[in-house]
């Protein structure tokens, strides 16, 4: 099973911005994980340390037992699939061609094999993708593209799952059936951490919350321990509660 | 889908090195002056030699020179994700230049054959190539913003170009001038190996890098998420385009516009994976300065003029139009 260690990981930006200070975790069993803080938390620049976009300034990043730094590039992304914020909106590719990218760590060919197109195939079905597979990426709407991401992701079939924002431009409707197939993905054994500032999905939709707050990783703990109003009122500044509906579901509110 | 890009490519590739095979075969036929066949069968002189140690070499010199630009072309817009990126936008074939009339105005007319001007002109090709790439590495800028960098260096090239210019008496200056307007002349056949020698074992880099230009394009940050080691293909990638650009140009001069014009078409005709367009461009370049060489020495015959007027009024439409369809 694969396991993610993070020991004592710090990073500051050229010119000695320090963005993340002591970061310590441990993920020993398929979870969603949800990374949740304020603007400039350093939510974002934990996941690229994660997936090997940036070096830690100090400490370790260990996936099954490796060190980030130790492994070959794409080593490491057989390992982990990093879906980041931005990706260019005009990418001049077919939805296949871009969900294929997936495979790039598994073979340098000028041609995807079998074993690719299955492994595109089924990424395509879990994301419910199969009748956009010839569209242009670039015409897809916001939501679109960020499941063919997601769906790139997935061909990469990569334990740990790494996404930026993914619901970011979701209709209701969308968002929650990308937080099932993170939740169904965890069932088959991926670990998948989920930036996200929508704090009543994360709670409802994840088994665990990194709360971030200036490069520190206040809580790491199950949503009702880590979203606690106290706590989220001193990381973001404004008034938190938990309420409960008439049909007794729990759900979270903000503001004065 | 594979299996059909895979027939795709074939026929791509097929077609484009026969659009630069009939070129090679059929243009060195035409010229000003016609072509006694019967004489060229037996060959006899002056036919023969005017086929053999003219028109033969030069043909070839432009297919490579052709294939390099263009290949050139096509690798820097992949690389910069840019359309507008060609070596002359990055400063390299200014700088190519520079360096070659340096060595034309610094030795004597005996000295500045084709090893010193080839090595003076990969010097400055170069040297502005690690510029732009260490510009835009360290300060992590914007495409956009290295692509201005280079516009930049190749004024402050063409600058320098004009000083040693204005500075070199009569015969530097003809001599430089001459060497500035770009042609394909009839070159001896050790040139045209070394520069084969040169040039084609970087198409083939090229071309074998395809799929994971592909990947470069969707930024860099997608590409690293898949396992491409971006910074090494880069500069890789630069490295390359200096050589090409810069090996061509010392023998060529600066010919303008290719590295723009074919990569643009092809993208055009079979659409923007490198898989198809890498090789189209390259047999596309070559096919194309062919042709360009015979237009620029048969419409005016006997007149010749220089190939980089043929290109250069092909393609300052051709940047128009693509400026404006942007």
């Amino acid at each position: 099973m694969t396991t993610l260690t993070l020991q004592d990981v710090s990073y500051c930006y050229p010119g000695g911005k320090l963005v993340l200070e002591g970061i310590s975790a441990e993920v020993l069993k398929p979870e969603v994980i949800a990374i949740v803080g304020p603007n400039g938390a350093g939510k974002s620049t934990l996941l690229d340390l994660i997936a090997g976009q940036k070096t830690p300034m100090s400490g370790t990043v260990q996936i099954a037992g490796h060190a980030t730094t130790a492994l070959q590039r794409d080593e490491l992304c057989r390992l982990v699939a990093h879906v980041p914020q931005h990706v260019p909106p005009d990418v001049p590719f077919t939805v296949e061609e871009v969900v294929l990218t997936g495979r790039i760590p598994y073979g340098r060919g000028l041609y995807e094999n079998d074993e690719d197109r299955a492994a595109m195939e089924l990424a395509l079905r879990r994301t419910k993708l199969e009748s956009f597979r010839d569209r242009r990426f670039s015409s897809l709407s916001g939501g679109e593209k960020q499941r063919v991401l997601t769906a790139a992701a997935l061909c990469q079939q990569s334990q740990v799952l790494l996404l930026d924002e993914p619901s970011a431009h979701l209709d209701p409707e969308n968002e929650a059936q990308l937080w099932e197939l993170f939740q169904d993905l965890r069932d088959s054994g991926h670990l998948i951490f989920v930036v996200t500032h929508h704090l009543a999905l994360a709670a409802q939709n994840s088994d665990r919350i990194w709360l971030l707050d200036r490069g520190k990783l206040v809580a790491d703990a199950p949503p009702c321990d880590a979203l606690r109003p106290d706590r989220l009122q001193e990381v973001f500044h404004v008034p938190f509660h938990w309420n409960e509906s008439a049909e007794g579901r729990v759900f979270l509110t903000y503001g004065r | 889908m594979a299996a059909d890009l895979q027939s795709r490519a074939r026929w791509v590739l097929s077609l484009s090195i026969l659009a630069a095979f009939t070129a090679a075969v059929v243009c060195p036929f035409l010229g000003g002056l016609g072509l006694d066949y019967a004489k060229l069968w037996r060959h006899e002189s002056p036919d023969w030699n005017i086929f053999i140690n003219l028109r033969l070499p030069r043909t070839f010199l432009a297919l490579l020179t052709g294939a390099a630009l263009s290949g050139a072309g096509a690798l820097f817009q992949a690389l910069m994700r840019n359309a507008l990126a060609t070596p002359s936008s990055l400063g390299i074939e200014a700088a190519a230049a520079l360096g070659a009339v340096t060595a034309i105005s610094l030795f004597s007319g005996d000295e500045t054959g084709f090893p010193l001007v080839w090595f003076a002109a990969l010097t400055g090709a170069v040297i502005v190539v690690a510029l732009v790439a260490t510009i835009g590495h360290i300060g992590r800028f914007p495409t956009f913003t290295i692509l201005l960098t280079g516009i930049a260096l190749n004024s402050i090239c063409t600058a320098f170009i004009l000083l040693l210019h204005s500075l070199a008496g009569i015969t530097k200056s003809f001599q430089i001038t001459h060497w500035l307007m770009g042609g394909i002349d009839a070159v001896e056949y050790p040139v045209l190996l070394m520069l084969a020698a040169a040039i084609l074992p970087i198409c083939i880099w090229m071309l074998r890098l395809a799929r994971v230009l592909n990947v470069i394009s969707y930024g860099e940050t997608w590409a690293i998420g898949r396992g491409v080691d971006c910074q090494r293909i880069t500069w890789q990638g630069f490295a390359a385009g200096a050589l090409l650009v810069g090996t061509t140009t010392a023998v060529t001069g600066p010919i303008a516009f290719v590295g723009l014009i074919v990569p643009h078409l092809m993208r055009r005709i079979v659409g923007p994976d490198y898989r198809l367009l890498m090789p189209a461009s390259i047999f596309g370049g070559a096919a194309f300065l062919v042709i360009c060489d015979t237009i620029s020495r048969t419409v005016l015959a006997p007149i010749e003029f220089p190939v980089g007027v043929t290109t250069a009024l092909l393609g300052g439409p051709f940047f128009v139009w693509l400026l404006w369809s942007r």
